[in-house]
Protein backbone atom coordinates (compact mmCIF):
# COMPACT_ATOMS: atom_id res chain seq x y z
CA UNK A 1 0.00 0.00 0.00
CA UNK A 2 1.43 3.50 -1.11
CA UNK A 3 0.15 7.22 0.43
CA UNK A 4 -0.01 10.27 -0.86
CA UNK A 5 -0.69 13.49 1.05
CA UNK A 6 -4.03 15.70 0.00
CA UNK A 7 -4.60 18.93 1.36
CA UNK A 8 -7.86 20.24 2.32
CA UNK A 9 -8.06 23.15 3.73
CA UNK A 10 -5.43 23.14 6.73
CA UNK A 11 -5.85 19.32 6.97
CA UNK A 12 -3.52 16.78 5.61
CA UNK A 13 -5.60 14.00 4.10
CA UNK A 14 -4.00 10.26 3.60
CA UNK A 15 -5.17 9.02 0.53
CA UNK A 16 -4.00 5.19 0.12
CA UNK A 17 -3.36 3.16 -2.75
CA UNK A 18 -4.19 -0.45 -2.28
CA UNK A 19 -3.90 -1.92 -5.70
CA UNK A 20 -2.69 -0.61 -8.89
CA UNK A 21 -5.16 -1.13 -12.07
CA UNK A 22 -4.80 -3.94 -14.22
CA UNK A 23 -6.69 -2.26 -16.81
CA UNK A 24 -8.02 1.08 -17.96
CA UNK A 25 -10.87 0.98 -15.73
CA UNK A 26 -11.41 4.21 -13.36
CA UNK A 27 -10.58 3.77 -9.98
CA UNK A 28 -12.38 2.46 -6.58
CA UNK A 29 -12.59 4.99 -3.68
CA UNK A 30 -13.48 3.56 -0.60
CA UNK A 31 -14.99 5.55 2.77
CA UNK A 32 -14.06 3.78 5.55
CA UNK A 33 -16.97 4.21 8.18
CA UNK A 34 -17.28 6.67 11.33
CA UNK A 35 -14.45 5.62 13.64
CA UNK A 36 -12.78 3.39 11.23
CA UNK A 37 -9.76 4.10 8.54
CA UNK A 38 -8.50 2.52 5.51
CA UNK A 39 -8.33 -1.05 5.34
CA UNK A 40 -4.26 -2.59 4.59
CA UNK A 41 -5.30 -4.75 1.91
CA UNK A 42 -8.29 -4.65 -0.47
CA UNK A 43 -11.51 -5.93 0.95
CA UNK A 44 -13.24 -9.36 -0.43
CA UNK A 45 -16.25 -8.08 -1.39
CA UNK A 46 -14.51 -5.45 -4.25
CA UNK A 47 -11.50 -7.62 -5.20
CA UNK A 48 -13.19 -8.31 -8.63
CA UNK A 49 -12.65 -4.45 -9.26
CA UNK A 50 -9.97 -3.92 -12.16
CA UNK A 51 -9.10 -0.84 -12.41
CA UNK A 52 -7.04 0.40 -9.47
CA UNK A 53 -8.22 0.67 -5.77
CA UNK A 54 -7.90 3.64 -2.94
CA UNK A 55 -9.08 4.35 0.37
CA UNK A 56 -9.73 8.05 1.78
CA UNK A 57 -8.81 8.36 5.95
CA UNK A 58 -11.74 11.12 6.69
CA UNK A 59 -10.52 14.34 9.03
CA UNK A 60 -9.64 12.85 12.42
CA UNK A 61 -8.99 9.53 11.04
CA UNK A 62 -6.46 7.16 10.05
CA UNK A 63 -3.33 9.28 9.14
CA UNK A 64 -5.32 11.91 8.01
CA UNK A 65 -4.75 15.48 10.47
CA UNK A 66 -6.64 15.86 13.55
CA UNK A 67 -7.87 18.99 13.84
CA UNK A 68 -7.49 21.23 17.14
CA UNK A 69 -10.91 21.50 19.32
CA UNK A 70 -13.05 19.66 16.57
CA UNK A 71 -16.23 21.10 14.59
CA UNK A 72 -16.81 18.27 12.44
CA UNK A 73 -19.82 17.81 9.75
CA UNK A 74 -20.84 15.74 6.76
CA UNK A 75 -20.36 18.42 4.76
CA UNK A 76 -16.82 18.59 5.90
CA UNK A 77 -16.62 15.17 5.05
CA UNK A 78 -17.23 15.75 1.66
CA UNK A 79 -14.92 18.57 1.25
CA UNK A 80 -12.22 15.66 1.74
CA UNK A 81 -14.13 13.39 -0.95
CA UNK A 82 -13.69 16.73 -3.32
CA UNK A 83 -9.99 16.83 -3.22
CA UNK A 84 -9.12 12.80 -3.22
CA UNK A 85 -12.23 13.41 -6.63
CA UNK A 86 -9.68 16.23 -7.65
CA UNK A 87 -6.58 14.15 -7.60
CA UNK A 88 -8.14 10.79 -9.21
CA UNK A 89 -10.56 12.16 -11.61
CA UNK A 90 -13.54 10.02 -12.61
CA UNK A 91 -14.44 7.01 -9.58
CA UNK A 92 -16.86 4.75 -8.25
CA UNK A 93 -17.37 5.58 -4.55
CA UNK A 94 -18.18 2.96 -2.05
CA UNK A 95 -18.55 3.75 1.56
CA UNK A 96 -19.00 2.04 4.95
CA UNK A 97 -22.00 3.38 7.60
CA UNK A 98 -21.14 7.18 7.18
CA UNK A 99 -18.69 6.97 4.43
CA UNK A 100 -21.77 5.60 2.64
CA UNK A 101 -23.57 8.48 3.89
CA UNK A 102 -20.41 10.41 2.14
CA UNK A 103 -20.79 8.61 -1.19
CA UNK A 104 -24.43 9.37 -1.69
CA UNK A 105 -23.31 13.19 -1.07
CA UNK A 106 -20.37 13.12 -3.11
CA UNK A 107 -22.73 11.59 -5.99
CA UNK A 108 -24.69 14.27 -6.05
CA UNK A 109 -22.27 16.78 -5.47
CA UNK A 110 -19.87 16.57 -7.84
CA UNK A 111 -22.24 13.80 -10.68
CA UNK A 112 -19.82 14.51 -13.53
CA UNK A 113 -16.89 12.69 -11.63
CA UNK A 114 -18.75 9.86 -9.54
CA UNK A 115 -19.63 7.37 -11.59
CA UNK A 116 -21.51 5.68 -9.05
CA UNK A 117 -22.23 5.83 -5.17
CA UNK A 118 -22.69 2.06 -3.38
CA UNK A 119 -24.02 2.73 0.49
CA UNK A 120 -22.78 -0.23 2.56
CA UNK A 121 -23.61 -1.12 6.24
CA UNK A 122 -20.94 0.35 8.28
CA UNK A 123 -20.64 2.75 11.67
CA UNK A 124 -22.14 6.41 11.60
CA UNK A 125 -24.62 5.29 9.22
CA UNK A 126 -27.98 6.08 10.89
CA UNK A 127 -26.04 9.78 12.48
CA UNK A 128 -28.75 12.19 14.61
CA UNK A 129 -32.17 13.45 14.28
CA UNK A 130 -33.50 16.98 14.28
CA UNK A 131 -35.17 16.07 17.68
CA UNK A 132 -32.09 14.68 18.83
CA UNK A 133 -29.52 17.87 18.03
CA UNK A 134 -29.66 19.18 20.99
CA UNK A 135 -26.09 19.82 21.59
CA UNK A 136 -24.31 18.53 24.54
CA UNK A 137 -21.41 20.96 24.95
CA UNK A 138 -19.16 17.91 26.02
CA UNK A 139 -15.35 18.23 26.27
CA UNK A 140 -13.44 15.63 24.91
CA UNK A 141 -9.83 14.41 25.63
CA UNK A 142 -7.92 14.38 22.61
CA UNK A 143 -5.01 12.12 23.25
CA UNK A 144 -3.60 13.06 19.73
CA UNK A 145 -4.55 9.57 18.15
CA UNK A 146 -6.97 8.74 15.90
CA UNK A 147 -9.90 8.71 15.46
CA UNK A 148 -10.30 11.65 16.93
CA UNK A 149 -13.22 11.54 19.60
CA UNK A 150 -14.98 14.76 18.32
CA UNK A 151 -15.25 12.95 15.30
CA UNK A 152 -17.09 10.59 17.25
CA UNK A 153 -19.22 12.64 19.29
CA UNK A 154 -20.10 15.40 16.42
CA UNK A 155 -20.47 12.99 13.08
CA UNK A 156 -22.64 10.20 15.40
CA UNK A 157 -24.97 13.14 15.67
CA UNK A 158 -24.53 14.85 12.54
CA UNK A 159 -28.37 15.03 11.54
CA UNK A 160 -29.02 13.01 8.60
CA UNK A 161 -33.03 14.19 7.17
CA UNK A 162 -34.16 12.63 4.47
CA UNK A 163 -35.39 15.76 2.38
CA UNK A 164 -31.82 16.89 2.67
CA UNK A 165 -30.33 12.99 1.17
CA UNK A 166 -33.12 13.20 -1.39
CA UNK A 167 -31.95 16.57 -2.69
CA UNK A 168 -28.30 14.56 -3.41
CA UNK A 169 -30.72 11.94 -5.06
CA UNK A 170 -31.86 14.47 -7.21
CA UNK A 171 -28.87 16.45 -8.07
CA UNK A 172 -26.90 12.87 -8.95
CA UNK A 173 -29.91 11.22 -11.45
CA UNK A 174 -30.31 14.78 -13.19
CA UNK A 175 -26.45 14.62 -14.32
CA UNK A 176 -25.18 11.43 -14.08
CA UNK A 177 -24.60 9.53 -17.17
CA UNK A 178 -25.87 6.63 -15.32
CA UNK A 179 -29.72 5.37 -15.02
CA UNK A 180 -29.32 4.41 -11.37
CA UNK A 181 -26.34 6.25 -10.10
CA UNK A 182 -26.82 6.07 -6.67
CA UNK A 183 -27.15 1.77 -5.07
CA UNK A 184 -27.82 0.81 -1.34
CA UNK A 185 -26.69 -2.36 -0.31
CA UNK A 186 -26.89 -1.82 3.23
CA UNK A 187 -28.91 -4.65 4.96
CA UNK A 188 -30.15 -1.76 7.94
CA UNK A 189 -31.99 1.49 6.55
CA UNK A 190 -32.66 4.35 8.70
CA UNK A 191 -35.41 6.41 7.68
CA UNK A 192 -33.13 8.51 5.58
CA UNK A 193 -31.65 5.83 4.07
CA UNK A 194 -35.26 3.97 3.57
CA UNK A 195 -36.48 7.27 1.53
CA UNK A 196 -33.44 7.06 -0.65
CA UNK A 197 -33.33 3.58 -1.56
CA UNK A 198 -36.98 4.27 -2.49
CA UNK A 199 -36.21 6.89 -4.75
CA UNK A 200 -36.27 6.95 -8.81
CA UNK A 201 -32.77 6.28 -9.85
CA UNK A 202 -31.58 4.00 -6.99
CA UNK A 203 -30.85 0.75 -6.94
CA UNK A 204 -30.33 -1.85 -4.86
CA UNK A 205 -28.16 -4.52 -5.73
CA UNK A 206 -25.67 -6.52 -3.88
CA UNK A 207 -22.23 -5.05 -3.81
CA UNK A 208 -20.55 -7.56 -6.41
CA UNK A 209 -23.58 -6.64 -8.78
CA UNK A 210 -23.57 -2.74 -8.17
CA UNK A 211 -19.45 -2.48 -9.26
CA UNK A 212 -20.25 -4.64 -12.19
CA UNK A 213 -23.27 -1.85 -12.86
CA UNK A 214 -20.11 1.03 -12.68
CA UNK A 215 -17.21 -0.88 -14.17
CA UNK B 1 3.55 9.95 3.83
CA UNK B 2 0.98 12.21 5.93
CA UNK B 3 2.32 14.36 8.50
CA UNK B 4 -0.07 14.33 11.44
CA UNK B 5 0.00 18.34 12.39
CA UNK B 6 0.97 18.23 16.28
CA UNK B 7 -1.55 20.61 18.06
CA UNK B 8 0.45 23.04 19.87
CA UNK B 9 2.74 23.11 16.98
CA UNK B 10 -0.81 23.92 14.83
CA UNK B 11 -1.98 26.08 17.29
CA UNK B 12 1.11 28.58 16.47
CA UNK B 13 0.91 28.35 12.97
CA UNK B 14 -2.94 28.83 13.24
CA UNK B 15 -2.77 32.06 15.12
CA UNK B 16 -3.31 35.25 13.73
CA UNK B 17 -0.91 38.11 13.84
CA UNK B 18 -1.80 40.28 17.21
CA UNK B 19 -0.61 43.61 15.53
CA UNK B 20 -0.65 46.33 18.07
CA UNK B 21 -2.98 48.96 16.03
CA UNK B 22 -2.56 52.73 17.21
CA UNK B 23 -5.78 53.25 15.58
CA UNK B 24 -5.97 56.01 13.40
CA UNK B 25 -9.97 56.62 14.03
CA UNK B 26 -12.17 57.86 16.76
CA UNK B 27 -15.79 56.92 17.11
CA UNK B 28 -18.09 59.15 19.40
CA UNK B 29 -18.60 56.75 22.55
CA UNK B 30 -16.38 54.29 21.23
CA UNK B 31 -14.33 52.76 24.66
CA UNK B 32 -11.25 50.57 24.11
CA UNK B 33 -11.53 47.50 26.10
CA UNK B 34 -10.43 47.61 29.30
CA UNK B 35 -9.23 44.30 29.65
CA UNK B 36 -7.87 42.03 27.09
CA UNK B 37 -6.76 38.28 27.21
CA UNK B 38 -6.93 35.18 25.74
CA UNK B 39 -8.37 31.70 26.99
CA UNK B 40 -7.63 28.28 25.71
CA UNK B 41 -10.73 26.87 24.40
CA UNK B 42 -9.14 22.73 24.25
CA UNK B 43 -6.11 24.23 21.72
CA UNK B 44 -7.91 26.91 20.22
CA UNK B 45 -6.95 30.48 21.48
CA UNK B 46 -10.24 32.58 21.98
CA UNK B 47 -9.51 36.20 22.43
CA UNK B 48 -11.79 38.30 25.31
CA UNK B 49 -12.65 41.88 25.72
CA UNK B 50 -13.83 43.43 28.84
CA UNK B 51 -15.28 46.68 29.50
CA UNK B 52 -16.41 47.47 33.21
CA UNK B 53 -15.41 46.87 36.83
CA UNK B 54 -14.09 43.70 37.13
CA UNK B 55 -15.77 42.81 40.22
CA UNK B 56 -19.49 43.51 38.91
CA UNK B 57 -21.62 40.67 37.88
CA UNK B 58 -20.61 39.05 34.61
CA UNK B 59 -23.13 39.88 31.26
CA UNK B 60 -21.75 38.36 28.52
CA UNK B 61 -22.39 40.00 25.23
CA UNK B 62 -22.15 37.51 22.28
CA UNK B 63 -21.20 38.34 18.30
CA UNK B 64 -22.91 37.27 15.14
CA UNK B 65 -21.37 35.88 12.53
CA UNK B 66 -18.67 37.57 10.49
CA UNK B 67 -18.21 40.03 13.50
CA UNK B 68 -15.67 40.39 16.59
CA UNK B 69 -15.84 41.96 19.66
CA UNK B 70 -14.96 44.68 19.42
CA UNK B 71 -17.97 46.07 17.20
CA UNK B 72 -19.65 46.38 20.83
CA UNK B 73 -16.93 49.31 21.46
CA UNK B 74 -20.08 51.85 22.29
CA UNK B 75 -22.56 49.28 23.37
CA UNK B 76 -20.56 47.51 25.82
CA UNK B 77 -19.61 50.60 28.18
CA UNK B 78 -23.18 51.25 28.09
CA UNK B 79 -23.72 48.21 30.13
CA UNK B 80 -20.89 48.26 31.43
CA UNK B 81 -21.70 51.64 33.43
CA UNK B 82 -24.74 50.35 34.90
CA UNK B 83 -22.65 48.36 36.81
CA UNK B 84 -22.10 45.09 34.70
CA UNK B 85 -18.73 43.48 33.82
CA UNK B 86 -19.32 42.75 30.36
CA UNK B 87 -17.72 40.14 28.60
CA UNK B 88 -17.04 39.57 24.82
CA UNK B 89 -15.05 37.25 22.71
CA UNK B 90 -14.22 36.53 19.51
CA UNK B 91 -15.40 33.61 18.05
CA UNK B 92 -13.23 30.81 16.95
CA UNK B 93 -11.67 32.19 13.43
CA UNK B 94 -13.13 35.92 13.44
CA UNK B 95 -11.28 39.28 15.60
CA UNK B 96 -8.15 37.91 16.86
CA UNK B 97 -8.87 34.46 17.80
CA UNK B 98 -7.19 31.70 16.49
CA UNK B 99 -8.17 30.04 13.06
CA UNK B 100 -8.63 26.50 12.98
CA UNK B 101 -9.33 23.62 10.97
CA UNK B 102 -12.56 23.06 11.63
CA UNK B 103 -15.76 25.55 12.06
CA UNK B 104 -19.06 24.85 13.43
CA UNK B 105 -22.02 25.84 15.68
CA UNK B 106 -21.46 23.17 18.22
CA UNK B 107 -17.59 24.03 18.23
CA UNK B 108 -18.80 28.17 18.76
CA UNK B 109 -20.78 26.27 21.57
CA UNK B 110 -18.05 24.80 23.54
CA UNK B 111 -15.66 27.66 23.03
CA UNK B 112 -18.45 30.00 24.57
CA UNK B 113 -18.62 27.38 28.05
CA UNK B 114 -14.67 27.72 28.15
CA UNK B 115 -14.99 31.28 28.42
CA UNK B 116 -17.84 31.22 30.79
CA UNK B 117 -16.35 28.51 32.44
CA UNK B 118 -13.16 31.16 32.57
CA UNK B 119 -15.01 34.24 33.83
CA UNK B 120 -18.04 32.61 35.58
CA UNK B 121 -17.38 29.47 36.78
CA UNK B 122 -20.68 27.98 38.23
CA UNK B 123 -22.44 30.90 38.60
CA UNK B 124 -25.61 32.42 36.64
CA UNK B 125 -25.05 35.16 34.66
CA UNK B 126 -26.84 37.84 32.08
CA UNK B 127 -26.25 37.16 28.23
CA UNK B 128 -27.06 39.23 25.53
CA UNK B 129 -26.51 37.96 22.10
CA UNK B 130 -27.02 39.35 18.81
CA UNK B 131 -27.75 37.49 15.41
CA UNK B 132 -26.03 33.87 15.24
CA UNK B 133 -24.84 35.22 19.01
CA UNK B 134 -28.03 34.81 19.72
CA UNK B 135 -29.08 31.65 18.16
CA UNK B 136 -26.06 30.12 19.76
CA UNK B 137 -26.80 31.57 23.25
CA UNK B 138 -30.27 29.83 23.01
CA UNK B 139 -28.86 26.97 22.14
CA UNK B 140 -26.95 27.05 25.22
CA UNK B 141 -29.78 27.75 27.54
CA UNK B 142 -31.51 25.36 26.22
CA UNK B 143 -28.64 22.87 27.04
CA UNK B 144 -27.07 24.09 30.31
CA UNK B 145 -29.57 26.83 31.74
CA UNK B 146 -28.00 26.49 34.95
CA UNK B 147 -25.09 29.36 33.27
CA UNK B 148 -28.11 31.53 32.69
CA UNK B 149 -29.29 34.52 35.09
CA UNK B 150 -31.56 36.52 31.90
CA UNK B 151 -31.31 36.11 28.39
CA UNK B 152 -31.63 39.14 25.68
CA UNK B 153 -31.48 38.43 22.09
CA UNK B 154 -31.18 40.96 19.51
CA UNK B 155 -32.49 39.77 16.13
CA UNK B 156 -31.35 36.37 16.64
CA UNK B 157 -34.06 34.33 16.50
CA UNK B 158 -34.10 32.55 12.72
CA UNK B 159 -37.69 31.47 11.22
CA UNK B 160 -36.32 30.25 7.60
CA UNK B 161 -33.28 30.48 5.74
CA UNK B 162 -32.36 34.17 4.81
CA UNK B 163 -32.96 34.28 0.79
CA UNK B 164 -35.77 34.64 -1.96
CA UNK B 165 -38.43 32.09 -1.84
CA UNK B 166 -37.63 30.10 -4.63
CA UNK B 167 -40.17 27.34 -6.72
CA UNK B 168 -38.71 23.85 -5.87
CA UNK B 169 -36.81 22.82 -9.42
CA UNK B 170 -35.02 26.58 -8.53
CA UNK B 171 -34.68 25.98 -5.26
CA UNK B 172 -32.42 22.40 -5.93
CA UNK B 173 -30.85 24.11 -8.68
CA UNK B 174 -30.00 27.24 -6.20
CA UNK B 175 -28.60 24.44 -3.60
CA UNK B 176 -26.51 22.54 -6.05
CA UNK B 177 -25.37 25.84 -7.18
CA UNK B 178 -24.19 27.14 -3.52
CA UNK B 179 -22.95 23.37 -3.05
CA UNK B 180 -20.59 23.37 -6.37
CA UNK B 181 -19.36 27.14 -5.03
CA UNK B 182 -18.54 25.57 -1.65
CA UNK B 183 -16.34 23.05 -3.24
CA UNK B 184 -14.45 25.05 -5.41
CA UNK B 185 -13.69 27.37 -2.46
CA UNK B 186 -12.27 24.81 -0.18
CA UNK B 187 -10.18 23.33 -3.45
CA UNK B 188 -8.31 27.21 -2.94
CA UNK B 189 -8.73 28.49 0.54
CA UNK B 190 -5.77 26.46 2.29
CA UNK B 191 -3.53 29.02 0.26
CA UNK B 192 -6.25 31.86 0.49
CA UNK B 193 -5.74 35.39 2.11
CA UNK B 194 -7.72 38.36 2.35
CA UNK B 195 -7.88 40.97 0.32
CA UNK B 196 -5.71 44.38 1.12
CA UNK B 197 -6.73 47.72 1.09
CA UNK B 198 -6.89 50.70 2.72
CA UNK B 199 -9.38 51.64 5.82
CA UNK B 200 -12.00 52.97 3.35
CA UNK B 201 -11.72 50.22 1.01
CA UNK B 202 -12.45 47.71 3.61
CA UNK B 203 -15.24 49.91 4.91
CA UNK B 204 -16.70 50.37 1.56
CA UNK B 205 -17.00 46.67 1.05
CA UNK B 206 -18.71 46.16 4.52
CA UNK B 207 -20.86 48.28 3.87
CA UNK B 208 -22.53 45.88 1.46
CA UNK B 209 -22.99 43.67 4.78
CA UNK B 210 -23.89 46.80 6.84
CA UNK B 211 -25.60 49.41 4.48
CA UNK B 212 -27.87 51.55 7.14
CA UNK B 213 -24.25 51.83 9.34
CA UNK B 214 -22.30 54.90 8.57
CA UNK B 215 -18.75 55.69 6.70
CA UNK B 216 -17.58 56.69 9.89
CA UNK B 217 -18.11 53.75 12.16
CA UNK B 218 -17.00 51.52 9.64
CA UNK B 219 -13.96 52.96 8.89
CA UNK B 220 -13.67 53.03 12.62
CA UNK B 221 -14.51 49.06 12.55
CA UNK B 222 -11.33 48.60 9.97
CA UNK B 223 -8.92 50.17 12.14
CA UNK B 224 -10.13 47.48 15.29
CA UNK B 225 -11.29 44.90 13.65
CA UNK B 226 -8.53 44.32 10.60
CA UNK B 227 -5.02 44.22 10.57
CA UNK B 228 -2.40 46.57 8.94
CA UNK B 229 0.06 44.44 6.82
CA UNK B 230 2.63 46.15 4.61
CA UNK B 231 0.42 45.72 1.35
CA UNK B 232 -2.79 47.31 3.40
CA UNK B 233 -5.33 46.55 5.72
CA UNK B 234 -6.79 42.94 5.43
CA UNK B 235 -10.09 42.00 7.93
CA UNK B 236 -9.13 39.60 10.13
CA UNK B 237 -11.80 36.99 9.58
CA UNK B 238 -10.42 33.38 8.65
CA UNK B 239 -10.20 33.34 4.66
CA UNK B 240 -11.64 29.87 4.86
CA UNK B 241 -14.84 30.98 6.06
CA UNK B 242 -17.29 32.34 3.46
CA UNK B 243 -21.44 32.94 3.68
CA UNK B 244 -23.81 31.02 2.75
CA UNK B 245 -23.19 27.58 3.01
CA UNK B 246 -25.81 24.18 2.83
CA UNK B 247 -26.34 21.34 5.27
CA UNK B 248 -29.61 19.27 6.89
CA UNK B 249 -30.14 21.97 9.66
CA UNK B 250 -33.18 24.15 9.37
CA UNK B 251 -33.28 27.63 11.31
CA UNK B 252 -36.83 26.79 12.03
CA UNK B 253 -35.63 23.88 14.21
CA UNK B 254 -34.16 25.53 16.80
CA UNK B 255 -37.48 27.98 17.40
CA UNK B 256 -40.02 24.82 18.23
CA UNK B 257 -37.52 24.65 21.36
CA UNK B 258 -37.60 27.83 21.98
CA UNK B 259 -40.46 27.50 24.31
CA UNK B 260 -38.72 25.41 26.50
CA UNK B 261 -36.48 28.32 27.70
CA UNK B 262 -37.19 28.49 31.55
CA UNK B 263 -34.38 31.91 31.92
CA UNK B 264 -36.27 35.01 31.59
CA UNK B 265 -36.31 35.76 28.15
CA UNK B 266 -36.08 39.07 26.17
CA UNK B 267 -36.38 38.92 22.18
CA UNK B 268 -35.88 41.69 19.79
CA UNK B 269 -36.77 41.95 16.24
CA UNK B 270 -36.44 44.64 13.83
CA UNK B 271 -38.42 45.39 10.66
CA UNK B 272 -35.71 46.49 7.94
CA UNK B 273 -34.58 44.02 5.76
CA UNK B 274 -30.38 43.70 5.59
CA UNK B 275 -28.49 41.17 4.07
CA UNK B 276 -27.26 40.03 7.24
CA UNK B 277 -30.40 39.56 8.97
CA UNK B 278 -32.88 36.58 9.46
CA UNK B 279 -35.86 38.80 8.22
CA UNK B 280 -37.81 37.32 10.99
CA UNK B 281 -41.10 38.67 12.11
CA UNK B 282 -43.30 38.62 14.90
CA UNK B 283 -46.21 36.79 14.01
CA UNK B 284 -43.96 33.60 12.50
CA UNK B 285 -42.09 33.28 16.40
CA UNK B 286 -44.11 34.68 19.08
CA UNK B 287 -46.16 31.28 19.61
CA UNK B 288 -43.01 30.42 20.48
CA UNK B 289 -41.69 32.91 23.02
CA UNK B 290 -41.19 31.49 26.29
CA UNK B 291 -43.95 31.57 28.51
CA UNK B 292 -42.89 34.23 30.82
CA UNK B 293 -40.74 35.63 28.08
CA UNK B 294 -40.66 39.22 25.70
CA UNK B 295 -40.60 40.06 22.26
CA UNK B 296 -40.14 43.43 21.18
CA UNK B 297 -40.44 44.68 17.41
CA UNK B 298 -38.71 47.72 15.95
CA UNK B 299 -40.48 48.43 12.12
CA UNK B 300 -37.84 50.77 11.35
CA UNK B 301 -34.18 49.71 12.98
CA UNK B 302 -32.05 47.06 10.81
CA UNK B 303 -30.16 43.91 11.70
CA UNK B 304 -27.37 45.76 13.59
CA UNK B 305 -29.91 47.50 16.03
CA UNK B 306 -27.37 48.03 18.85
CA UNK B 307 -24.97 49.90 16.28
CA UNK B 308 -27.95 51.57 15.09
CA UNK B 309 -29.32 52.81 18.37
CA UNK B 310 -27.09 51.87 21.21
CA UNK B 311 -28.31 54.32 23.83
CA UNK B 312 -32.16 52.69 23.48
CA UNK B 313 -31.28 49.11 23.20
CA UNK B 314 -29.06 49.67 26.29
CA UNK B 315 -31.49 51.23 27.88
CA UNK B 316 -34.23 48.32 27.11
CA UNK B 317 -31.90 45.64 28.06
CA UNK B 318 -30.77 47.04 31.28
CA UNK B 319 -34.04 47.70 32.15
CA UNK B 320 -35.16 44.06 31.73
CA UNK B 321 -32.24 42.63 33.16
CA UNK B 322 -32.87 44.43 36.23
CA UNK B 323 -30.08 45.89 39.21
CA UNK B 324 -26.83 44.31 38.45
CA UNK B 325 -26.49 43.15 42.11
Amino acid sequence: MSTITLRHNRIELALHELRPATDDCHPLLLLHGLGERTPDTVPTDVESWSGSIWGLDFTGHGKSTIPVGGGYSAEILLGDVDAAINHLGTVTLIGRGLGGYIALLAAGARADAVHGAIITDGPGLTGGTYESSVPLVARLMNQGETPDPYALHELSRDVRAADYALDFVQFSTARSELSEPINVAAKYQPAWLEAVAAAPGVASLPIGDALNLYR
Amino acid sequence: MCVRCPPLRTLRRLRPSLTLVNSPRTFPGAVTPHRHYRVDADGVGIAVNEWGNENDPVLALVHGGADFSRTFDVFAPLLAAAGWRVVAWDHRGHGDSDHTHLYSFEADLRDAVRVLDTVAPHRPIAVVGHSKGGAIMTSLAEAQPFRFRSFVNLDGIPYRRPGPDLPEYQRADAMNTEITAWLEHRRRTATGSRKPGTIEELARRRAQMNPRLSTEWLEYLVTVGAREDADGWRWKLDPSMRMGGFGPWRPEFGLFRLSGLGVPFLGVLVGADEPMGWGTKPHQVEKWIPRHGRLEYFEDIGHFIHIEQPQMVADMALEFLGDPS
